[in-house]
């Protein structure tokens, strides 16, 4: 059974190259507008993994994180941020509510793939 | 690129949206400048048009939309106030940047980089509205941050590295499972891992939501350190890991003895000298003492035992050690063998009526032990292929310029092994299968060219095993098999009856059948006729199966399917009457069990009807005289011999066999049907049959 991934992002094209690059390489995607809209598709939804854009409305991408890593069936899945800030800042305080890892924008579709490949097979 | 051209006209339609959501926000703004929400609005629509504006190459927009977003960042949080400056600039920046995109995807007027430059200007000094100085430029973009790049120069030689990976014990909450770290090295190269478990608790005290593993993993490999080190690039925080080189492999000199265990272990720090030399004083093995006096642990010893193996085998040279030995002189050690196994079996059957659990242990372990001897043995004739598939590149060389063709040869699986014999009478089969590729198979350039291939065609030689046979093919991207002029030939030759409805598998095989030959002239490579019969004869006397398959136009591949070893036979034993007989189980398929009134003669042939498709049979009570008492079930043997179906009618199928073959003496050197004989384990005789030649004369 294919992997299922999951991503948020408030943008279209980038959700859209997303899931584009993922199913190329075999795996299922799930895409959602912004944070509420995960959690509501989250209600039925098996997930293997969790890319999510941190800048967005309803529910921003950290709060997003807190969430999901309070839920039993997802406490343990692989989560990647995001993210346009090259601080550490945000790094940090992604790292703090529970992500795994992160990408920063822009990112080519190759390094998209290097990242999953380290946290899901 | 079909698709990134559609995430440009995605993003474009997105930032089209987003702009004219950016004009009702900023006019919204300008009547309510209370409006957290609309400022929201604002800076995400402009923070979004720059992070993906960056993603699909609009990287003059990225840049510019940049400062927007910083001033609309201080905006949402107080540091900037609402003003008509600002109002008008957010205006001017919003049709600045859709005449960008205009621009960009070749539908606007080039623009005056000039008027950007001001805007951005602006944009600046809104962000220091008091006389304070602005400080000292940074740079306007942050310095970028490098997604950790896959890549990195390999160094030349090969490395061999100790890392020590300890994650902490909550790691697994943080999404990451250590497994994945430890896949991500054993990319990198032949890495040996060996999992240290001291500090794992009771049950009692076991978290499962914690780690206790930490791993110690030996890695040669031609990464750069770096390259490693990025492994770790998301658990840096969450793990202990030390990286260490333990040899460069170009470095190490002739004399370099293989590194001691104990060296390894006082180097790691696991265990100190002075302990290491009191243990020095008794002759047991130092890592074995370590251990039992608690200075060390098991793991830390497996650990560093399994350092010291990589470690000694990057030291020997290619070529291990070798001794001659005369091949009768394995012959006889075989044949030896051979009847041990077989008296073993029987001591191994009488022992098993006896009710003696002393003597049944000691069997036990001899048919192990003997087993064991019989693999070694056995193992000593193995060769791999690779020393017949070298001469067949010079081969291909010098016919493919003889016949004006570029061709390639292609080898996979040189280091597959085989007995010597077989793999000596494997030779000529294999010249004349590939000799057809190059002279019948791949087409001359021109042709290919015409066809649409590259003009160089590919002979794929490829060897590896598959459960205890070792399968063989030789593949070419050529002209393929021409089903009708096999057809034709073969039905002019006799072989298969005008209106004979056959799958094209079956035509192919028509192609071994004795003096077939489709090609129209006889060149000094080929076309005598003679060969392919020849290479199906070794092939069979080999015990072997051979395949032919094609593509017309695309590909034509021959599969060959050997046993590994002649001396052993993996047979199903049967009954008939009262004597044995084993069929090779290679070529066996399934076993019926049939009521003997059910049997059908159609036409006056036997023909059995097994789940819909028609199976034509041999009795082998009748082929061998055996008498006409039938029992009234019977038990039926499905082979595929040659690609076809036929059964084999037997009194009572016993199960499978693995046993020595021995050859039946020089007096029954000329009997047909049976290739060989077996001696069951309470010493009765089981005749081998041979299934192509009992079909042949059916």
């Amino acid at each position: 059974m294919a992997k299922v991934i999951m991503t948020v992002d408030d943008s279209t094209s980038i959700r859209q190259m997303v899931s584009f690059t993922l199913n190329q390489v075999g795996y299922d995607v799930v895409e959602a507008v912004d944070g509420r809209d995960a959690v509501d598709k989250l209600a039925g939804t098996h997930i293997d993994m969790l890319l999510t854009d941190l800048n967005m409305p309803n529910k921003n991408g950290l709060e997003l994180i807190e969430w999901i890593r309070s839920m039993p069936k997802f406490k343990f899945i692989p989560i990647i941020m995001l993210t346009t800030e090259s601080e550490t800042e945000m790094k940090q305080k992604g790292k703090a509510a529970g992500a795994t890892g992160w990408i920063v924008k822009p990112f080519k579709p190759e390094q998209l793939l290097a990242v999953v490949k380290k946290v899901l097979r | 690129m079909d698709e990134s051209g559609r995430f440009i006209e995605e993003f474009c339609l997105e930032a089209e949206e987003l702009l004219s959501g950016v004009e009702d926000a900023v006019l919204d703004i300008e009547e309510n400048p209370g409006d957290q929400e609309a400022v929201n609005r604002l800076f995400r629509a402009m923070h979004t048009i720059k992070g993906s504006g960056a993603m699909f190459g609009f990287d003059a927009v990225s840049e510019f939309t940049h400062h927007v977003e910083t001033v609309l960042d201080n905006v949402r949080n107080g540091t900037v106030p609402v003003s008509k400056t600002l109002i008008d600039l957010i205006l001017m920046s919003r049709d600045r940047i859709t005449a960008m995109l205009a621009e960009a995807n070749g539908g606007g007027p080039p623009l005056d980089s000039q008027e950007g430059e001001e805007i951005v200007a602006s944009l600046k000094a809104l962000l220091y509205s008091d006389d304070t100085e602005p400080p000292v430029e940074k740079s306007s973009k942050e310095a970028p941050e490098e997604n950790f790049v896959p890549v990195t120069p390999a160094p030349e030689n090969e490395v061999v590295y100790r890392i020590r990976l300890s994650p902490d014990l909550d790691i697994f909450s943080t999404g990451m499972d250590p497994v994945m770290l430890l896949y991500d090295l054993a990319d990198m190269g032949e890495c040996c891992v060996v999992a240290q478990t001291e500090k794992v608790p009771d049950l009692e005290n076991l978290s499962p939501e914690s780690c206790y593993f930490s791993w110690d993993i030996i890695l040669p490999t031609t990464k750069s350190v770096n390259a490693i080190r990025d492994v770790f690039i998301f658990v840096e925080d969450d793990c202990e890991i030390v990286i260490e080189t333990v040899e460069e492999k170009g470095i190490a000199s002739q004399e370099v003895s293989a590194p001691r265990l104990g060296d390894i272990l006082v180097e790691r720090g696991d265990i100190e000298r002075k302990i290491l030399d009191e243990e020095f004083d008794t002759h047991k093995k130092i890592g074995e003492r370590l251990v039992e006096s608690g200075a060390l642990s098991k793991e830390k010893l497996k650990s560093a035992l399994t350092e010291q193996t990589i470690v000694s085998k990057m030291h020997k040279s290619s070529v291990a050690s070798t001794v001659r030995v005369p091949s009768d002189r394995l012959d006889k050690l075989i044949n030896l063998v051979g009847e041990l196994v077989i008296t073993q079996a029987r001591l191994t059957q009488v022992a098993s009526t006896r009710e003696d659990t002393e003597l049944g242990e000691s069997v036990e372990e001899i048919e192990r032990l003997t087993g064991e001897l019989r693999d070694s043995v056995l193992n000593i004739r193995m060769m791999p292929i690779g020393t017949i598939f070298n001469k067949f590149r010079r081969l291909v060389r010098d016919m493919s310029s003889q016949l004006n063709k570029e061709i390639e040869l292609v080898t996979q699986g040189a280091e597959t092994e085989l007995d010597k014999t077989v793999l000596e009478r494997l030779d000529d089969p294999l010249v004349h299968l590939i000799r057809n590729s190059l002279d019948h198979g791949v087409e001359p350039p021109e042709v290919r060219e015409q066809r649409g291939k590259s003009q160089k065609g590919t002979i794929v030689l490829s060897a590896g095993h598959k459960g205890t046979n070792v399968v063989i093919t030789i593949q070419d991207d050529g002209a393929g098999l021409n089903v009708e002029a096999i057809r034709q030939k073969a039905v002019e030759g006799g072989l298969i009856s005008e209106h004979a409805e056959l799958s094209d598998k079956k035509i192919f095989s028509q192609i071994f059948a004795p003096g077939f030959s489709t090609v129209r002239n006889v060149t000094s490579v080929s076309g005598r006729g003679v060969g392919m019969d020849v290479v199906k004869r070794t092939i069979d006397s080999l015990r072997g199966r051979i395949d032919i398959d094609s593509v017309p136009g695309e590909w034509t591949k021959v599969t060959l399917i050997l046993p590994l070893t002649l001396a052993i036979i993996n047979g199903l034993l049967v009954r008939i009457e009262d004597d044995f007989f084993v069929l090779p189980l290679m070529s066996v398929e399934e076993c019926v069990e049939i009521k003997s009134k059910e049997v059908e003669m159609i036409n006056g042939r036997n023909i059995l009807n097994v789940r819909g498709d028609m199976v034509p049979y041999i009795r082998l009570r009748d082929r061998f005289h055996m008498g006409n008492r039938r029992p009234e079930r019977e038990h039926v043997v499905i082979t595929d011999v040659n690609n076809s179906r036929i059964g084999f009618v037997v009194d009572h199928v016993i199960g499978g066999h693995q046993t020595v073959i021995k050859p039946l003496g020089p007096a029954f050197k000329d009997i047909k049907n049976v290739s060989g004989a077996t001696i069951l384990g309470d010493g009765t005789v089981a005749l081998i049959l041979d299934t192509s030649v009992l079909l042949e004369s059916a």
